[in-house]
Formats: structure tokens, C-alpha cells, sequence
């Protein structure tokens, strides 16, 4: 009997496969953006305004032509006479290329200068002498919408005030019933403060337009290539079929990669004018002041309980700050993205949810790091809102929690915001995650260590998120649904080309797609090489963000691959003589049922694809695949995060981290860990340091990283890691996906532990970021810190 | 001038400084030294780096304040290159070996074409990146003056995360002879427009034991010499909280450590 | 000079100066002309075409930029081309060698200590300098260490695994 081969030996599911793409970055040979040269490469930078909001009355280039190896210098009146100082954004709305009129934040775009090498194009830069009139800036919601406030988008023609959109989900009626029949309402105010993706490499692009081939080949840092090719299409007026734009290794994304940024619009332009490549790379402080940003909205809520426990309803309402420009990459039939998937985990029968956008004098953005289209937002709502009700309602944490968890036989779950969970195993991970803080025995040290005036607190946060976005009915960016795809070709000699739809940034698609591969076919995963980002030769996809692509784009090779088998089953009844009703299918062989011994391989049926076809039978093996998800994948996750406050100078340090995590079944465990702890480090950058604001005049802090903070190996705690499976019971192989759920869920659970060990001060809520000051404020003057860290002030 | 960059050459690539000559002294044979003398003075040359100072023993044992500043400064690679000296020069308001030279009444020793001259450190800075020294002069080397009693303190500094400039630093260095305190220096970082001598609640310890109470005057005394500002760091008053939590924390290790050692 | 020709692109300028520097990079000399104010890292990436090491801020903060200056580990965007004259450089592509990769480099492998690489190069060759000095170190003196380098992805935890996995090798331990 032949031996069956062992999937975790080939790499298939549940196999840790180490990294096909470290081979190349452990030697130093990635393929990053400021790592390509070509031939006759020209250099792009940018001046970007110093103030918030400003009047531009001239702009004087003379002095900046005058510096030798100065091949082009733009401003927005020059794009303007070729329609391109405005272009659309993905939220259909217009953003500034080069400013004309104003400039609408600090940090703006308002010439470019192309040169030889990138010194004398910061040079020439500093030659440009731009004469600006200032205007009163606005840096709040409730700034844009108060009385008297100036108009910030005096460009649109029907813009008479700085609302963007007011929406609303859910049922109005049915929650005001609800909160009239509670018996205790529980209130909650939060800021979610403004924070960026900022991954380790910025953003960039080179343009390089062939003149003789009327070819426009662009290097971009992209999330989500085919998208931009479309948009490049739309804004350049260039046909679709001529316009290539290739992804490459890409130093992290986070959703910072995704919009289309001016910058990448002046290198084409550039390389159109100049006939040569023009190459941009940002720096960091372009990049933190003006690239997509994430969160800075305001949430107010209320939630309607009983007395024993359970919730009765929840009215949300959110106040977004929007920047300058509506640029948020989203499904567009939801303005503030998937904000009303909060409270999905919790059974509760009615909510409310409204919610303005407004713009500000800030960059534009909104919708970006791991934040699966600011479900962050709402599950940081949700389980700071769960904290406070337990705590109002003098019920434990996690019993509260338990009351109320959408139970395993309760599924398929409609959400009172009308999602459809599908399953779950909620009080499983709750147990395991207790268990291993050791709850009860925690609660007691804590109570032990109060005597000795020392402060722990213990933080909970349980969520379920909706990934894969997502289904055609619902789901599409500027109309354009939000499938995925693969395509695959089985040469020969049974090595295969995966091609998908996606752009990995380091979640290892180059090693995972292939175990899916491994896994349907048989074939070692190292056999299979996987490529992407290049629009010339990937299946249109919608790109890598929002944790979608194990939901979609992995889900589009298992397919791919199943509708390979299919055809690989034929060749195999034509070499063994047999009917295809008489062949089996077991790990990388069909054999004949009767005669288990016949059989042969996958790679058999390859070469035979080329060189024994049956009669009739088109050669080749390969084919594609378009996914188009039935439904949102919903993985759970329960973080537990333990904590001491030291009451002299508000420092808290992590004692734990706890973390379960049910994202169904894991194609390669040591990737999805290590999702995990980068996804928990995030949330504890945002609840202990990290955050952007600004002052009074839109001077922004937070542009740079001596003012950004980002925690080194030094701060970050450590994390155990605790796994629960629920298969997916609508995806080809069970997987739902994990990339952003830690950064989703953790911010709660550190939030919850230092307002845990503050429970006895009365104080209730603490913005993000918990700074020691803020803490120790909370602590003294037993109140709560709201809104963000003032910048300056003369007190004192 | 140009020794570990690793303040200036920031500087010059954010554009904030563009001199025309820079002179760099990094070849120049023999300043990398920090030394003991016989008296017990302590001399760091121009070119003795941060990480050369954190990994000295000679430190651990003889200096605490300098020792516990040491790791304290910027991060790993940062003090690989930058210098004390360095720092000195620079003059950034929130430099932190500012504070511990001044608590320890250290010098600078400046050369020029006229010779060498001494400049106590609390005269040496003369305004935010702005110091004593002529245009042809340099700073060779910075000089802890031999203590008579036997050495403690420490520094501590409040910061969000490695790397970033203190919210707040306190040096305390004191000599203690006998149970008594013979000689006190308190200097704060982060809490004025320039390194805070805290003159008052130094003096107030000299000539004294160590009691919770002259340690508690002290940080009170220390917390109102500190000029700060409310910033996104945090308000006056926390940081003049935080002043004095520290200067007692740091007096309280003094009564500590020398109750061990007896 | 490249072998046959060099094209002058622009008038040549007397006020733009220009210094030759000779000095070993991953145990090869080499020669350069430079301007005074082209960064370290400008000179390795652009100029020699080694492109392991990356820069990813402009305040001498994230430690993507890091070298090793004369065996000790160094921010390059914050060093000047001219300060490595008659110095040693080790980049990332002189941490193995075209058979064989360094324990570190393996380290990182089998512990998943990158996602997105980015980071990776400065990490590995401040965790070479450590390993250097100190070969048996703990956890808390690598995440010390490396307090320098800052990484978005992996949290760290994996980073600190692979370093201990390939101290433990170096110090000729069974590996992993």
C-alpha cells in the first residue's frame, strides 16, 4: 500500500512552515521601493505647507530652477492647466494634488521639485518661496460644526458647511423601547485618539512612462495594486491595459499603503513630462503628517441593562474626524465603515447607531491601521462601554460578559445591526483565557496587594470581528466589489505558479497560499511559488487590508485549486484506464478505488496534462478562480492583559498578557502568532504612548518619532498565546483570518486593567493614551482624562 | 565640531543647522578616556562615548549618579557614538548629563589658541544650544571634582519610552561622612528652559543626617526651584510632582544603600 | 570612471566639494568620492548598492539604518560617509556568506523573528554587536539591546526567541 503523504511534511494546513520570504530579507535582498533603480532615474521632493489652513496668494519657483540638477519643478497651478491639481478620492470625494486656492493642513502638498539626486531636490525645496495668508484653523468635530466656523472645502460647489455625512443603522424605536423599560443606563464618552499606521518603511513610487511603447509602469508601496490601476486609468486618462503597476516587497502596511497619495500622481506626471522614471520616497515626517491616518473619533454611548445582568440595548453615536479630504478606503454603503459590527459577540435585541463625519484642518484619513474598517473603534467602544456597565451594575467582568455572549447554539446570529455571525465558541475562550491569568487568584492578589497601597488591576476584552470583506450584495469601494482571486498553473513537472489578487506586507503569503495549495493538491508547498502585486500578471483582486485576504483571497486558492483537482482527476482516470466514478482522491494521489494500489500521483497527472491527454481534452493544468464571499468571517478573541499602577507617578507596567484566539482553523500557526503578538504590541501602543494631536493653530505633534512613539523591545510585555478552533462554516478550508484582531481587541483589555486598578477612585474613563500624568490625574483628582494630551499651555 | 553627531547631525538633516564648516574631531588620538584620578576626581575625555560610561566599572563603583545616568541616555546605538562632552556642548535644555555634572559641581576644561581654561558647568551653558565657548575653543575634557565624603545618589528620569527626552529627570549626588551629609547636589532636566539647580534643597541636607523629614523638605524645595511648563507631556504640577517623588526616592535608596553597607 | 566613460550631466561647480574616502566594507576595501554631506547609509544604499541596510525616520530613531562601525553598532543615517574613511563597516550582506548563513540569520528564520524584513538587517547586526560582547544573554539584556531598533511587526517576542536561539548555537549548543 502506498504510503499517504503527511500534510504537516509537505507543508499543508496546521504545518509552521518557515518563510519562503525570508531567504531573501535575512540575506538584506529585499525588493523594497527605495531598493529599485533604473535607468536615467530621476529623484522627487516635496514641499509641504507649514500651516493648518492658509490662504496661498503666490508661489515663487525662480530660486529653486536656479540649482544645478534641477530637471522639474510643479506647482498646483501647473498641474491645474493639465486637470490634475484635484483627483477623486476612494470615499468620492476630491483631494488636492498640489494645493491651489489654500492649503488645508499642516503638511500639505504644495510643489514638487524633480532633481538628479534627492539632496538637491530638498535643496531646491527650500528655494521655493511660498507667500501664505493664515486662516483660522479647525482641529475638532465639534470645532467644524460650532457656530461661525470658516468653511474648510470652499472648493466644493455644494459644501456649505464642514459635514462630510450623518448616518444611521439600526432601529430607533425599538432601542428608545428598550432604554425605557431598563433598569439601570450606563453612559460612556470616549476619544479614541488620532494615531497612524506608520510602518517601518514610508511610502513611494516610481513612475517610469515609455514614450515609444506609450507603456506607464509604476512602483508603488500598494496594499491593493489593481485598484490603483484603476484609479491611475481614471486620473491620468490612460488606457487600463497600458498602465502596469507593480507592488513590491513591501516594509509593512497596516492600511497606511492603500490610498492613492498625491505624491504617487506628481511622479507621473513627472515621468510623463520628462519622458524618464521619476522616483519618490516620503520621509517620515511626510509620511505621519500626511498620510493616512487612523481613528480620531468621538463615541458616545449608552446601554440599557437589567438588573441581572443582561443588556437590553445600546445607542452609539460617533463623531469622526475626517482631515481636509474624505479619502477613507471603505465599503462606500457605510460611512463610517463597520462601526455598527460592535457588540456582535453580545446577544442584544435592539441598538441605535448614529454618526457624523466632519472635516478638519488635519490630513486626510480615518480608516487605516488594522483596523478592518474601524471595527478598532467599535470593539474598543464596545468593551470599555461592557466594562463600565459591569462596573455600574456591581457585576464581575467576566460573569457580565457570559450573561451576555451570543451562546454556541445560538448561531446563525442576526446582530441587532443586522450582521450574521456564524459561529463561535464565546465562553470556551473566556474559560481558557481565565484560566491561565489565573482570575480568581488574581482578584485576590489584588485585594492583598490594596492593603499594602499597592494598585493591580485585571482588563477584559472579548469581541467577535467581521473580516473578509466582503459579500457583492453588500460590500464594494467606488463600485468595484470586493472579491479576490488566484490563478494557478501546474507546470510539468507537478512545480506550480500561485498568482493571486492580494499583497502580502508581511503576513507571509509566499509561504501560506502555498499550504493551501499543499493541502487541496497534494503538492509540497515548496513546490509552489506565489506571486504578487505585479498588475501585468496577477487576477484582478481587491488588495491585502482589513484582514481580508484568508477570508477571500485564500479562499480563491483553495478553489483554484479544487477546480485544478478536478481536471487532474480526469487525467487520472485516463492514465489508469478507469472511469472517473471509480477514482479516489487521497493527499496528492487519486487512485483506483477497487485496487487501492493503482494509482498515481499529482505530479503524473501534470505531465501527463502536457504529454497523455484523453482525446477532447484541452492540455494544460491551471485555471483561476474569482471568490466572492458568501458571508463576513467572525473570529473571536478574549485578551486578558494584568497590570500595576504605581499611585506615586501613574507608570503602569504589564504584569500579563493573556491571549485566546478562535480564528478557525490556522494555516500555518507560527505566522498567525506572530499576527497575533504584532497586533498586541500595536494595542499597547496606542492605550500606553502613541498618538497624534495638535494644537490650536493645527500644528501637529506627532510628525515625527521623537514625538510619535512607537514602544521598543524594552516596553512591550511579553505574550502567552492560547488557541480555540471554530471552524468557519462557509470557507473552502475553515480559516477566518487574524491579521488585525490583537490590535482590534488588546487596546480594551490594557485600558480596562489601569482603570481596574484605579476602580476605587471613582474615575471611570481614561482617554488613550494612558501617559503616566493622565493616570496619575485620574488617581489624585478621582476624575476622568478626556480628549487628548493639550499641547501647550502657559499655566504652571 | 563634531564629535558623536549624534545630536548634531539630526540637526543638519532636518536642515535646523547648516554651518559651513564642520570640524571633526573623532581621529584626534587619546580623548577617549575616562579616568580616576589619585584624588579621586573623575575625567572624561572628549571622545569617551555613553556606552563607554555605561560599561565602566570604575563608574559603578565610584560615581552613582553617572553610573545610573549612563544607560539612561537616548538608546543602545545612540551611546555607542555619542559623547558626554558631547552633550555638554550641545546644550539642549533636556540633555540629561547636564543635570548630573551640575549636581556633582563638575567642570568643563576648554582649549584654545590662548591655552586652557576651567568653566564650572553651571556657567558653561548660557542659553539653549548656546554655551561659553569662544569660536576657536573646545571642550577636551569634563571633570568630576574628587569628593570627600563617600559618594551616592542616582539619577532617575521619567520617560514614555527608551529613547525619548526626559518628561522629567533628577540628579541627586551627595557625599556622605559618618552619618552626616557633607556635600548635596540636586539638578533637574526637563522642568525649565535649561537644566534647574536646586539649590535650596541641596544645601537643606547638608550638614544633616538622612531623616524622612529633611528628605521629604528636600523634594518640596526641589519641586518649587522647577520651572515647568504644561505640555503634552504632562501639567506643571505633575512634573513638579514628580520632582520631588523622585528626589525622595532617590534620597530614600541613599539611606538604604548605606544601611546595607553598615 | 566606469570602465569606459563617465558622462558630466551638468556644469561642474568649483563650490561643491568632494572628498575620497577609502574604507572596508564586509571585508572588502573600497573607494568612493563623496560630498561631506552624504549620509553613511545614502553611501552604502545608493553608492555601493547595498541595499539590506533601509532608513525608515528622519530622527535618528528607528534603527533601521544600523551598521556595525569598527565592530560596534551604529545609527548610519546619522554618520557622515567622510567619518567611515579608513574605518570597517559590516552591512547585513556581510553577516553570512554566499554558502553559509550566520546563526543569526538562521535564528531569525526558524524563529519567525521578521514579517515584513524591514526592520530585520539593523536588528540582526545590533543583535550580532550583543551577541559579540556578551554571548549568553537574557532575555531582558536583548530586548535592552535592542531597545534601538524598533520593529511594527512581530511585538518583539519572536525577535528576543531568535536571538537566544542563536546564542545558544554560537555558544556550540544543539540548535533551536
Amino acid at each position: 500500500m502506498a504510503q499517504a503523504l503527511d500534510e504537516i511534511k509537505i507543508g499543508g494546513l496546521g504545518a509552521s512552515r518557515r518563510r519562503v520570504e525570508d531567504n531573501r530579507f535575512i540575506r538584506g535582498k529585499g525588493n523594497y521601493i527605495d531598493d529599485i533603480v533604473l535607468p536615467g532615474m530621476l529623484h522627487m521632493e516635496i514641499l509641504r505647507s507649514p500651516l493648518a489652513h492658509a490662504r496661498i496668494n503666490s508661489i515663487d519657483i525662480s530660486k529653486a530652477w536656479d540649482i544645478p540638477g534641477v530637471r522639474l519643478v510643479l506647482t498646483g497651478e501647473m498641474m491645474a492647466s493639465r486637470n490634475l491639481a484635484w483627483m477623486p478620492t476612494l470615499s468620492y470625494d476630491t483631494q488636492a494634488v498640489l494645493a491651489t486656492d489654500k492649503v488645508r493642513f499642516q503638511g500639505q502638498e504644495v510643489a514638487c521639485v524633480i532633481a538628479d539626486d534627492p539632496y538637491i531636490a530638498k535643496d531646491a525645496c527650500e528655494a521655493i518661496v511660498v507667500d501664505y495668508e493664515p486662516l483660522p484653523a479647525i482641529v475638532s468635530p465639534q470645532q467644524a460644526v460650532a457656530e461661525g466656523a470658516p468653511l474648510i472645502r470652499d472648493d466644493k460647489e455644494n459644501q456649505h458647511d464642514n459635514v462630510v455625512y450623518d448616518w444611521e443603522v439600526g432601529d430607533k424605536e425599538g432601542t428608545d423601547r428598550a432604554f425605557a423599560a431598563a433598569d439601570v443606563i450606563s453612559e460612556l464618552e470616549l476619544h479614541y485618539p488620532r494615531s497612524h499606521p506608520s510602518p517601518l518603511e514610508c511610502c513611494g513610487s516610481i513612475a517610469d512612462f515609455n514614450r515609444a511603447t506609450s507603456k506607464l509602469t509604476v512602483y508603488m508601496t500598494t496594499q491593493a495594486p489593481h485598484i490603483i490601476r484603476a484609479a491611475v486609468a481614471l486620473v491620468a486618462e490612460l488606457p487600463e491595459q497600458m498602465i502596469r503597476i507593480i507592488s513590491p516587497d513591501l516594509g509593512g502596511g497596516f492600511g497606511n499603503k492603500v490610498p492613492v497619495y498625491p505624491g504617487y500622481v506628481m511622479s507621473i506626471l513627472a515621468s510623463i513630462l520628462l519622458e524618464r522614471p521619476v522616483k519618490w520616497i516620503e520621509d517620515r515626517t511626510g509620511n505621519l503628517i500626511s498620510t493616512g491616518f487612523a481613528r480620531d473619533i468621538y463615541l458616545r454611548g449608552e446601554m440599557a441593562l437589567r438588573q441581572d445582568g443582561k443588556i437590553l440595548g445600546v445607542r452609539m453615536r460617533t463623531d469622526a474626524d475626517h482631515g481636509a479630504f474624505f479619502s477613507d478606503a471603505q465599503p462606500s454603503k457605510f460611512k463610517i465603515g463597520l462601526m455598527h459590527s460592535a457588540f456582535s459577540c453580545y446577544d442584544i435585541p435592539a441598538a441605535h447607531l448614529t454618526a457624523r463625519g466632519t472635516y478638519t484642518n488635519k490630513a486626510p484619513g480615518g480608516v487605516a491601521y488594522r483596523c478592518s474598517f474601524r471595527v478598532t473603534e467599535a470593539m474598543f467602544f464596545q468593551e470599555r462601554m461592557v466594562q463600565a456597565a459591569a462596573d455600574d451594575l456591581g457585576i464581575d467582568q467576566a460573569e457580565f460578559r457570559r450573561i451576555n455572549f451570543v451562546r454556541d447554539d445560538d448561531f446563525p446570529h442576526r446582530t441587532p445591526f443586522g450582521f450574521l455571525t456564524d459561529s463561535g465558541q464565546y465562553g470556551k475562550c473566556l474559560d481558557v483565557g481565565l484560566e491561565a491569568v489565573g482570575y480568581q487568584d488574581f482578584l485576590r492578589q489584588k485585594e492583598e496587594a490594596k492593603r499594602e497601597g499597592r494598585l493591580l488591576g485585571i482588563g477584559i476584552s472579548t469581541m467577535t470581528e467581521p473580516l473578509g470583506a466582503g459579500n457583492s450584495r453588500e460590500y464594494d469601494i467606488l463600485g468595484i466589489k470586493m472579491f479576490d482571486s488566484a490563478e494557478l498553473r501546474v507546470h510539468m513537472t507537478g512545480k506550480a505558479l500561485l498568482r493571486t489578487g492580494a499583497k502580502t506586507q508581511g503576513q507571509g503569503h509566499e509561504t501560506t497560499w502555498a499550504q493551501i495549495v499543499a493541502h487541496e493538491l497534494g503538492i509540497p508547498a515548496e513546490d509552489v511559488t506565489v506571486e504578487e502585486g505585479d498588475t501585468d500578471t496577477a487576477p484582478f483582486g481587491m488588495g491585502t487590508y482589513a484582514s481580508r485576504s484568508t477570508p477571500v483571497a485564500g479562499a480563491a486558492v483553495a478553489m483554484v485549486s479544487r477546480k485544478v483537482r478536478a481536471k487532474a482527476r480526469k487525467l487520472a482516470a485516463h492514465l489508469l484506464e478507469v472511469s472517473e466514478d471509480d477514482i479516489e482522491w487521497e493527499l496528492g494521489r487519486f487512485y483506483v478505488r477497487s485496487a487501492p494500489d493503482r494509482g498515481v500521483t499529482i505530479q503524473e497527472c501534470a505531465m501527463a496534462a502536457y504529454s497523455n491527454m484523453p482525446d477532447g481534452m484541452e492540455p494544460g493544468l491551471e485555471n483561476n478562480a474569482y471568490y466572492d464571499p458568501p458571508n463576513l468571517t467572525w473570529p473571536f478573541a478574549c485578551y486578558i492583559a494584568t497590570v500595576e499602577v504605581d499611585p506615586e507617578t501613574g507608570v503602569w507596567d504589564v504584569l500579563n498578557v493573556v491571549a485566546v484566539d478562535d480564528c478557525g482553523v490556522r494555516i500555518n500557526p507560527m505566522i498567525v502568532e506572530g499576527q497575533i503578538m504584532g497586533g498586541l504590541t500595536e494595542a499597547y501602543a496606542m492605550s500606553s504612548m502613541q498618538f497624534i494631536t495638535f494644537d490650536a493653530d493645527g500644528n501637529c505633534v506627532g510628525s515625527n518619532y521623537m514625538d510619535y512613539l512607537l514602544p521598543t523591545a524594552w516596553e512591550t510585555p511579553g505574550f502567552e498565546l492560547h488557541e480555540v478552533v471554530t471552524p468557519c462554516p462557509h470557507h473552502p478550508i475553515g480559516a477566518k483570518g487574524i491579521g488585525e484582531c490583537a490590535t482590534v481587541g488588546g487596546p480594551a483589555a490594557f485600558v480596562n486593567a489601569v482603570m481596574d486598578a484605579l476602580r476605587d477612585t471613582g474615575a471611570r474613563n481614561i482617554d488613550m493614551p494612558l501617559l503616566p500624568d493622565r493616570v496619575y490625574e485620574a488617581l489624585t483628582e478621582r476624575h476622568d482624562v478626556s480628549g487628548a494630551p493639550p499641547v501647550r499651555s502657559d499655566d504652571g | 565640531m563634531l564629535a558623536g553627531g549624534q545630536s548634531l547631525i539630526p540637526l543638519l538633516k532636518l536642515r535646523f543647522a547648516s554651518p559651513e564648516l564642520l570640524v571633526d574631531i573623532n581621529n584626534i588620538p587619546d580623548l577617549d578616556y575616562v579616568v580616576v584620578d589619585p584624588d579621586g576626581a573623575i575625567r572624561v575625555g572628549a571622545l569617551c562615548r555613553h556606552a563607554d560610561l555605561e560599561r565602566s566599572t570604575l563608574l559603578t563603583a565610584t560615581q552613582p549618579t553617572m553610573a545610573a545616568a549612563a544607560p539612561l541616555i537616548a538608546d543602545p546605538l545612540v551611546r555607542n557614538r555619542g559623547t558626554l562632552v558631547g552633550s555638554l556642548c550641545h546644550a539642549d535644555p533636556q540633555g540629561d548629563w547636564a543635570s548630573v555634572v551640575t549636581a556633582l559641581g563638575g567642570h568643563v576644561v576648554a582649549q584654545g589658541p590662548e591655552g586652557r581654561r576651567t568653566i564650572p558647568v553651571s556657567e558653561f551653558v548660557t542659553g539653549p544650544f548656546d554655551t561659553a565657548l569662544a569660536t576657536e575653543e573646545m571642550v577636551v575634557e569634563a571633570v568630576i571634582p574628587a569628593p570627600k565624603g563617600a559618594p551616592a545618589g542616582g539619577y532617575l528620569k521619567l520617560e514614555r519610552r527608551v529613547g525619548d527626552f526626559a518628561t522629567v529627570g533628577v540628579a541627586v549626588a551627595v557625599e556622605v561622612a559618618a552619618t552626616k551629609i557633607t556635600r548635596a547636589g540636586i539638578a533637574l532636566t526637563g522642568v525649565g528652559g535649561a537644566t534647574i539647580e536646586a539649590v535650596d534643597a541641596a544645601q537643606a541636607l547638608v550638614g544633616e543626617p538622612l531623616t524622612a523629614d529633611r528628605i521629604e523638605h528636600a523634594g518640596e524645595l526641589a519641586a518649587q526651584a522647577a520651572q515647568p511648563r504644561t505640555d503634552h507631556r504632562g501639567s506643571a504640577a505633575f512634573k513638579r510632582h514628580i520632582v520631588r517623588t523622585f528626589v525622595v526616592r532617590l534620597l530614600d535608596r541613599v539611606v538604604d544603600s548605606r544601611e546595607m553597607a553598615a | 570612471m566606469t570602465s569606459l566613460f563617465e558622462e558630466i550631466t551638468s556644469e561642474p561647480t568649483d563650490d561643491v566639494p568632494v572628498r575620497r574616502i577609502t574604507l572596508t566594507v564586509n571585508g572588502e576595501r573600497r573607494a568612493a568620492d563623496v560630498e561631506p554631506r552624504l549620509l553613511l547609509a545614502h553611501l552604502l544604499r545608493q553608492g555601493f548598492r547595498l541595499t539590506g541596510t533601509h532608513t525608515g525616520c528622519d530622527t535618528t530613531n528607528c534603527g533601521a539604518c544600523t551598521v556595525l562601525f569598527d565592530g560596534s553598532a551604529v545609527k548610519s543615517c546619522t554618520m557622515l560617509a567622510v567619518q567611515a574613511d579608513g574605518h570597517e563597516i559590516t552591512t547585513v550582506e556581510g553577516l553570512g556568506t554566499a554558502s553559509e548563513l550566520h546563526a543569526i540569520q538562521e535564528g531569525f528564520k526558524d524563529a519567525h523573528g521578521l514579517q515584513c524584513g524591514f526592520c530585520t538587517p539593523g536588528m540582526m547586526l545590533a543583535a550580532k554587536a550583543l551577541l559579540d560582547e556578551n554571548p549568553d544573554p537574557s532575555e531582558d539584556e536583548i530586548r535592552w539591546a535592542l531597545s534601538g531598533n524598533l520593529c511594527r511587526c512581530t511585538g518583539y517576542q519572536n525577535i528576543v526567541k531568535s536571538v537566544l536561539w542563536a546564542a545558544e548555537k554560537l555558544r556550540g549548543g544543539a540548535e533551536g
